[in-house]
């Protein structure tokens, strides 16, 4: 557990002028998951991208097992085991779900065709793991619920043997048993020895799923912590006040204390 | 798709029929209009229309217009149009027109009626449609202008370039072997069709027992055997009777007796000789399935689509969708030339405005071919059948008699009614 599996050092990007993600660090070992929170805007969401390669940082290092990765496109950020589940969950809706779980990474035949049905024998197999309730296979995904196309986003995620899996809000538009699942399934990834960054608005998910957590307010890192050592006010005071507790390990968008007094 | 219930008040016997079949609704649908537009006719022009002489007639105009609606799906499909399909033609004819005529023609170069002289030329017309082609791409996919301004742009330039190369004039004869492409001038001859039509049977019935086996060897469910011999009998007449009914269409006697004199024979009392499938109609036919196979089969057409469905989700997918509608304005370009071919060639000459308002026939042949504007949806044979459709459209009521602007009027109104037909359909479908 002493080298990292991620460690994203100093990033910056600003968009037109707006410094987005301004000078953020965080780790992440394996077997771990990591919360990112903060308001909308506060740059979760971007400082992610960077690292599923959607973006290209400003400046910054990320060290993928303690060596420099170059991430300038997913087809990067995938080389390197990086696996992302958005929040939008980036379904071609008019594909059915085997050729979403492998669009960019489709099955061929010996003949370099796509080969269809190996594609939709391979997602009936992980589906009847993640969920077994799911029969459509040749419906286009805008026709599916949005616990069904959860799982489809999940199983494009899991079935290429991540290992940093990246989950932008996943429980956002679920219900209470699909959110289970989720549950159930981050644990499940954790014993694997997998690192997962989870994106979420919602503070009870974050203690009830993540080992630590990481703060970012207006583009900077308010500060991190283990989910033991914080409660769930001093965690609101971050994300709202920027203050860092105690408990915490404070950043740079971190409050002083003059100006909590002043 | 396939999986989805049938609408309308069908009896549950009928339903059950159709689900087995598992074949696409909207196809039935536009086939089935296709039919009872040809069987209107028919009884108007009291017979005349579906006849094999008008049938032979409607394919071969059917053709150029068909060769680029095939890549306007693509196009269409990933969200973006092309208006410049018919200037492109334009000029890619004159290219070739200037190539065989005045270039290779040349007594220092291979001279005239010189075998090589088609296929150089073609080929020539095929480079400079593609490149084209991948020049607008690179404008809309790496540049970001929309697709509709830099075409409509190039329905300006292209035209005008056209006009430029050939300063204005109308270049002919094209070359004699260059000429058969364009339908009645070439046509494969009867036994030759009848083979044609038997390669192409065998063809479908492989395909449709390999599928059934791979299907199989999966442990998917398949479709019960008398469906699929339903689904094989159907396509197996469809296809014979086509080649059937252009083998039936009779080479006028005058014209028979003069390409015996010219062979220096006589021709024999009472022989008939039928023209057959004609060459532009075996190159539609390749375009078509070259095309489908690239849409259903290749990660080029997976990624079109899956581009139109969702262009954040396949950017974030590692496809290179700026790359990719390079691509895609490539093939259409290619796709131009060929129609260029064919248009040049039925008329034996390259004149200024041919193609011209092509491009609105193209489009409006992929929509009501049931190709979504809105992205992510089409296919290729709907395109096809589409320019069948507004090909018989016209001929039809030029048959019976309709003044030209009424012609105009009722294409317009069917090509806004086929959109909206297709909008409640699939609403209903929840596709």
């Amino acid at each position: 557990m002493d080298t990292p599996l991620v460690e994203m050092k100093n990033m910056c990007i600003s968009f037109g002028g707006v410094h987005a993600v301004d000078h953020v660090t965080v780790d992440l070992y394996p077997g771990e998951v990591v919360g990112l929170l903060g308001h909308n805007g506060a740059g979760k969401s971007t400082l992610i991208k960077i690292l599923s390669g959607a973006y290209k940082a400003d400046s910054g290092e990320i060290m993928i097992n303690g060596e420099e990765a170059h991430i300038h496109s997913p087809r990067d950020a995938r080389s390197y085991n990086i696996e992302t589940i958005y929040q939008t969950l980036a379904l071609a809706d008019n594909l059915d779900a085997a050729s979403n779980l492998f669009l960019g990474r489709e099955l061929t035949t010996p003949f370099g065709f796509v080969d269809d049905d190996a594609m939709e024998a391979e997602t009936r197999k992980i589906m009847s793991k993640l969920n077994p309730n799911f029969k459509k296979f040749h419906a286009p995904v805008k026709a599916l619920s949005g616990g069904q196309r959860q799982s489809v986003a999940i199983a494009r995620a899991v079935y290429f043997n991540a290992r940093i899996l990246i989950m932008d809000e996943p429980t956002a538009a679920l219900g209470v048993h699909e959110t289970q699942m989720v549950a159930e399934l981050i644990q499940e990834l954790k014993k694997q020895g997998l690192g997962i960054f989870l994106i979420s608005h919602d503070i009870h998910d974050v203690f009830q799923l993540c080992d630590r957590l990481a703060v970012m307010k207006n583009g900077q890192l308010v500060g991190s912590a283990k989910t033991t050592d914080v409660t769930d006010d001093d965690v609101l005071g971050m994300i709202i006040l920027g203050k860092c507790p105690p408990g915490a390990t404070p950043g740079p968008g971190a409050l002083v204390d003059e100006e909590v007094v002043g | 798709m396939s999986d989805t219930a049938l609408p309308g008040p069908k009896g549950p016997a009928a339903r059950n029929f159709f689900a087995a079949l598992q074949l696409d609704t909207r196809l039935l649908g536009m086939i089935g209009a296709f039919i009872v537009l040809c069987l209107i006719f028919n009884v108007v022009t009291e017979g005349r229309f579906l006849t094999p002489r008008n049938i032979f007639n409607l394919t071969i105009q059917t053709v150029s217009v068909a060769i680029m609606a095939t890549g306007m799906v693509f196009v269409i499909v990933t969200r973006h149009i092309d208006l410049s399909v018919g200037s492109l033609l334009a000029t890619v004819a004159a290219v070739m027109a200037v190539v065989q005529t005045d270039i290779l023609a040349h007594p220092d170069a291979l001279g005239l009626g010189h075998p090589a002289i088609w296929v150089l030329a073609l080929i020539a017309g095929i480079i400079v449609g593609v490149t084209i082609g991948a020049f607008q791409g690179w404008m809309i996919g790496y540049l970001g202008i929309p697709a509709f301004i830099v075409t409509l742009g190039g329905l300006l330039v292209w035209r005008n370039v056209a006009w430029f190369i050939t300063s204005g004039q109308t270049i002919g004869p094209l070359n004699e072997t260059f000429t058969m492409l364009g339908g009645i001038g070439g046509t494969l001859g009867e036994s030759a069709s009848w083979i044609f039509g038997i390669l192409a049977v065998t063809l479908v019935l492989w395909l449709q027992i390999a599928s059934r086996r791979r299907k199989a060897s999966h442990g998917f469910p398949v479709k019960p055997v008398w469906a699929e011999v339903t689904l094989g009998a159907i396509i197996s007449i469809a296809i014979l009777g086509f080649v059937g009914t252009l083998n039936a269409y009779h080479i006028p006697t005058a014209r028979l007796k003069r390409m015996f004199e010219a062979a220096g024979e006589t021709m024999p009392e009472g022989l008939e000789i039928g023209y057959g499938i004609p060459y532009s109609v075996v190159l539609l036919i390749l375009v078509a399935v070259a095309m489908t196979v690239t849409a259903r089969r290749t990660r080029l057409g997976r990624y079109i689509f899956a581009t139109g469905g969702n262009p954040d989700a396949a950017e974030l997918s590692g496809i290179n969708t700026r790359f990719l509608t390079v691509k895609i304005f490539a093939i259409m370009g290619g796709l131009c030339a060929l129609a260029a071919a064919v248009a040049s060639a039925r008329l034996g000459f390259s004149t200024n405005d041919l193609g011209t308002l092509d491009e609105l026939r193209v489009i409006a042949a992929a929509v009501i071919g049931g190709t979504a504007l809105s992205g992510g949806v089409g296919t290729i044979y709907g395109a096809i059948l589409g320019a069948l459709i507004m090909q018989s459209l016209q001929s039809g009521m030029a048959m019976v008699g309709v003044d030209a602007p009424l012609q105009n009027i009722v294409v317009g109104v069917v090509l806004v009614l086929a959109v909206l037909v297709d909008i409640v359909y699939r609403k209903r479908t929840g596709e």
